[in-house]
């Protein structure tokens, strides 16, 4: 055994080999979170209420597919092992998507549609203004960008909770309804973990926990102003973390990704 | 060739009924347009369930493109409220940064010249060409005239 090999075990390597692996699972919780979203707003494209509500989901969508860009690009730099964006979005299987179940929820009507855009963006906004600071450079400039965006992205939701909250009859009992069939997965975003925790305490994350009340008490105000009643859950859906997703993830994985697997490689 | 069916004839789901409405079921029929064109008065045999859609009035809007210039008419656009005319025009006009101040005004009230009144409107400024400044001489090195 000589010198070399001595002060190269000397090193704390191990723990940076994990600090990187907990980055590079973190910038994939987060460009996941917002490639399935993607994803989703992108299915109401022709399909909305109006010619306008499509332009205004495509754009929220287009905003939401840039910031997984990034996130994934950054990712797969980190990584280390040759993977782009691409391969982590199309040949990535299920087990190995970190977002959280809500985001991948089938669109429903545009009630359930706006209910979660609600929540996740109001979410969204919390995380990236607080990971604005972050001592990753790249992570910092991402959150930047993207906090502008899902400040719009808000803003929609809170104009549409109002005014079907507030409207008619019908469209009340649709966001309501929407509301209900969102909340078990809303607890899931606000989870901390080992992971989270560790590389929050280095300045690199933020705490999920920690945006729970911010996050909450915006989306409690809007549902008030809305007229909609206060809704209660007992039951709480979790896993998207750690993989593990609920059954519409298969069918959006299938439609996302099959084009780039029949046809690898394809440009256009 | 078959008879033409009304539409409404075709159209799953009933007003009022809560089952799910298929994407794809929209009313199809153009309304307004470029230009501050009336929409009411238009007969129109719409089934009640599009009719929903149909009440979100016409917007006119003005975008400035930059600080210092006017507002310019943009295009229009179908908003239920003034509000989300202002952001539907965000998303419609200026995706490609082409603004940085938007105007909205409702259509129905906006009042227009006549086409009919082309020629008695417009027609007798086009020999008065004293109108121009055209007939002064301009002192030698006077700039930002």
């Amino acid at each position: 055994m000589n010198g070399f090999e001595l002060s190269e075990r000397s090193r704390p390597i191990g723990r940076m080999d994990s600090d990187k692996s907990q980055r590079v699972a973190y910038a994939l919780r987060l460009g996941d979170d917002a490639l399935i979203a993607a994803q989703r707003m992108g299915e109401w494209i022709a399909a909305a209420p109006q010619l306008e509500e499509d332009v205004a989901l495509g754009n929220i969508a287009l905003d939401l597919l840039g910031q997984a860009r990034s996130l994934l690009s950054y990712a797969g730099q980190l990584e280390g092992a040759g993977r782009d964006e691409d391969t982590l979005a199309y040949f990535r299987d299920e087990r190995d998507f970190l977002n959280a179940q809500i985001f991948e929820l089938a669109n429903g009507d545009f009630g359930f549609t706006i209910a979660r855009l609600l929540v996740t963006s109001t979410y969204q906004f919390e995380l990236y203004r607080r990971l604005q600071a972050s001592t990753d450079d790249t992570l910092a400039a991402v959150a930047a960008k993207a906090v502008k965006e899902v400040d719009y992205h808000r803003d929609h939701a809170t104009q549409w909770t109002l005014r079907l909250g507030d409207g008619t009859e019908e469209s009340h009992r649709r966001i309501q309804q929407g509301v209900e069939d969102v909340w078990p997965y809303v607890a899931e975003l606000f989870e901390s973990d080992d992971l989270v925790a560790s590389l929050a305490a280095e300045g690199i994350a933020v705490d999920p926990a920690t945006l729970r009340e911010p996050a909450m008490s915006y989306v409690d105000s809007v549902l008030a102003e809305a007229t909609l009643p206060q809704t209660e859950t007992s039951v709480h859906h979790t896993g998207g973390r750690r993989g593990i997703h609920t059954e519409q993830m298969g069918y959006l994985l299938a439609e996302m990704q099959h084009l780039a697997r029949s046809h690898p490689g394809a440009q256009w | 060739m078959s008879d033409p069916q009304p539409r409404q004839a075709a159209q799953p789901g009933t007003p009022g009924s809560s089952g799910p409405r298929p994407h794809g079921d929209f009313d199809l029929t153009a309304e307004g347009g470029h230009g501050a064109v009336p929409t009411d008065g238009v007969p129109t045999q719409q089934a009640p369930a599009a009719a929903a859609r149909r009440d979100w009035p016409l917007w006119e809007v003005f975008v400035r493109a930059k600080r210092g210039l006017s507002h310019v008419h943009a295009g229009s656009l179908h908003a239920p409220d003034a509000d989300m005319a202002v952001r539907n025009a965000r998303d419609l006009y200026t995706r490609r940064q082409e603004g940085v101040s938007i105007w909205v005004v409702p259509a129905a009230h906006i009042t227009a010249s006549s086409p009919d009144e082309k020629d008695a409107f417009f027609d007798p400024a086009g020999d008065k060409i004293y109108r121009h400044p055209t007939f002064y001489t301009v002192p030698e090195g006077v700039e930002h005239l």
